[in-house]
């Protein structure tokens, strides 16, 4: 076609761009290709559109004259270039071709019936020429990379949509025959969906990202909300007791065991599994006392319903308690272990020890919390300890797996 | 004396080592990165990297392939503060001889660097843990039997390294010498490094998950 190089390429990066009418290579008012230019798009299309508009009612050719009015005439220097006559007369030789069919068939009959499309065109088109440029551009951009992108998918939409359209047309003839309008209605449906499938699909990315993007910001703020609650609180607390080496290892133990709980550990429901329970005693314990408290596990098992298991948990933080008020050991080391029905916990400490068989009657600690309780629940605790040597407790249990 | 490079994207935790190490190593230089750490270990090929586990460009275990796959017979040491099962599997897999958390003493440490300066292997008790874990999960049969299961003895050994025992201590509790308790910990690593079970990796990111 002629007018190919006018294709697309906007003159300029002018911040906005309102629509104008050219002078040079214009057929009639220079309104088509200005339209065109706005568009990114060819001067051909809109024109066609404009002569396929007029075939109903004339809607084309009121649009025409409107945006003639509304329009600034592009300034142009010399003598005004010549029309493309032979172009004019083709087109109108197309108008004049379908106005005649129009008429043969009775489609330009559909009158009031059609006025809906007419106003709801120039609406778009007003709205067009008053959106934001950016915007604009980017609804430009997109269309037409995807018609370039897709020329066989935009060729076949747009013979439906022609298909569908003339159809239409053609039944509204025949209002009698409901049907047939119907199919075509489908059709037209069905090629604009083809036409904008690309753009939907686009749409449908974009807010998928937007959705990730939401997310990821949610995350951020959580991370945020931890470390400002917590972490800063703690460096503040810290500042405030600095006095006191004990206390000020104690809050940074503290902070630094839940924020390793927060980054690395599972979320686990501390009264669901042995493991679970032990880190949150050891946790316990060790703010209690100041005394940093190791645990490892090795496997897990859910608590039992018996209650076997809750009793060794409460006698190993007996313990850990021990271990930590008396043994005067720089650290104590946990570790818990379940092999089949077997759970076995061990506390350690290397701190002064003790005569096991020195310890009077009445001591509760040793003799009740940890032994007697383990020996009625079915199990056992061996204590292995010597002075100066620290001390070593022993927990086993056997449960039956549920 | 011992030599050793310490790898850490914090100044200030470099320096803190450094002041913590005792008379018998010597620091022969400090990196920050897995590119100044790879130039700085051939520069200075010293006998234990202490290698941090997560630097920028890679993190230690680009570090240990970039260095290992050259063919150096340089011992790393991994010191992190992570407690996730995939990086601490994930370095030792990748070669490095050891693994302590950075809450370590400073005696502790200086230990730990003698330690894998003479080809032996360190465990922690977390670490320890890992690995009985790791290893106890056997449900698929293995490949290598020889190399995808524990002996008794080494489990024994692993277990008293993850109640908190030290080397001597475990050496006294099995009536064994230290020298054969190291061989034991080697050989686990060993295994730990070669054994083929893809559960080996495949629990190590699940513990993380689950």
């Amino acid at each position: 076609m002629a007018d190919q190089k006018t294709l697309a390429e906007p003159t300029g990066d002018a911040p906005y761009r309102r629509m104008m009418r050219p002078m040079e290579g214009r057929l009639l008012g220079g309104v088509a290709q200005g339209l065109a230019t706005q568009l990114s798009l060819d001067p051909v299309v809109i024109r066609l559109m404009f002569v396929l508009l007029s075939v109903v009612d004339g809607v084309g050719m009121v649009a025409y004259a409107v945006l003639w009015m509304i329009t600034p005439r592009q300034p142009h220097e010399g003598q005004p270039p010549q029309r493309d006559w032979s172009q004019l007369a083709a087109f109108s030789a197309i108008g004049v071709a379908l106005f005649a069919f129009g008429w043969l068939t009775g489609a330009s009959q559909g009158g009031i019936g059609m006025l809906p499309f007419a106003v709801g065109g120039i609406g778009a088109l007003i709205l067009w020429q008053q959106a934001d440029p950016e915007r604009r551009k980017s609804w430009v951009r997109g269309a037409t990379s995807s018609i370039r992108k897709n020329r066989v998918r935009t060729l076949l939409g747009v013979a439906l949509v022609v298909v569908g359209a003339v159809g239409f047309l053609y039944a509204q003839g025949e209002l009698a025959q409901a049907r047939p309008g119907l199919l075509f209605t489908v059709v037209v449906v069905g090629g604009l969906a083809v036409i904008a499938a690309p753009w939907l699909a686009g749409l449908w990315k974009e807010l998928q990202l937007e959705r990730r993007e939401r997310i990821r910001q949610e995350e951020r703020a959580e991370v945020a909300a931890m470390v400002h609650d917590s972490v800063l609180h703690t460096l503040t607390l810290i500042q405030r007791v600095a006095h006191d080496p004990r206390e000020v290892s104690r809050l940074a133990r503290s902070q630094e065991r839940e924020l390793r709980n927060w980054l690395y550990q599972p979320a686990q429901d501390a009264d669901a599994t042995v493991a679970a329970a032990v880190r949150r005693i050891a946790a316990e314990e060790e703010d209690a006392h100041g005394v940093p408290i190791e645990v490892v596990c090795v496997g897990d098992i859910a608590l039992d319903p018996a209650g076997k298991l809750a009793a060794m948990l409460k006698a190993s933080r007996q313990a850990m308690v021990n271990a930590a008020k008396y043994s005067e050991s720089p650290s104590i080391s946990v570790y818990a272990e379940v092999e089949g029905e077997e759970v076995t916990i061990f506390v350690k400490d290397r701190g002064k020890g003790f005569d096991l068989d020195a310890v009077p009657l009445d001591r509760m600690g040793i003799r009740e919390s940890i032994i007697g309780r383990m020996e009625r629940h079915g199990g056992a605790a061996r204590i292995r300890t010597s002075v100066g040597d620290g001390t070593e407790v022993m927990l086993t249990m056997k449960v039956e797996k549920a | 004396m011992t030599r050793v490079l310490i790898v850490d994207d914090h100044r200030l935790f470099r320096s803190g080592v450094r002041a913590e190490l005792g008379d018998s190593i010597e620091v022969v230089g400090e990196a920050e990165d897995v590119e100044t750490a790879v130039q700085a270990i051939a520069a200075h090929q010293p006998d234990v990297v202490l290698l941090d586990v997560h630097m920028p460009g890679g993190g230690g275990q680009e570090v240990l392939r970039r260095v290992l796959g050259s063919g150096s017979q340089v011992r790393f040491l991994a010191l992190s503060v992570s407690d996730a099962a995939e990086d601490v599997i994930g370095v030792i897999r990748g070669g490095a001889r050891g693994y302590v958390t950075k809450n370590i003493s400073g005696k502790e440490l200086t230990d730990a660097i003698r330690r894998v300066a003479e080809g032996d292997a360190v465990f922690s008790p977390r670490l320890a843990g890992f690995v009985l874990d790791a290893f106890a999960s056997s449900e698929a049969p293995s490949i290598d039997p020889e190399l995808d299961s524990l002996t008794q003895r080494e489990r024994e050994v692993l277990r008293l390294i993850a109640r908190g025992y030290a080397y001597k201590e475990i050496a006294k509790e099995l009536f064994i010498s230290v020298k054969t308790v190291e061989t034991h910990v080697s050989s686990v690593l060993r295994k730990l490094q070669l054994s083929n079970r893809h559960e080996l990796s495949r629990w190590a990111t699940a513990r993380r998950l689950v």
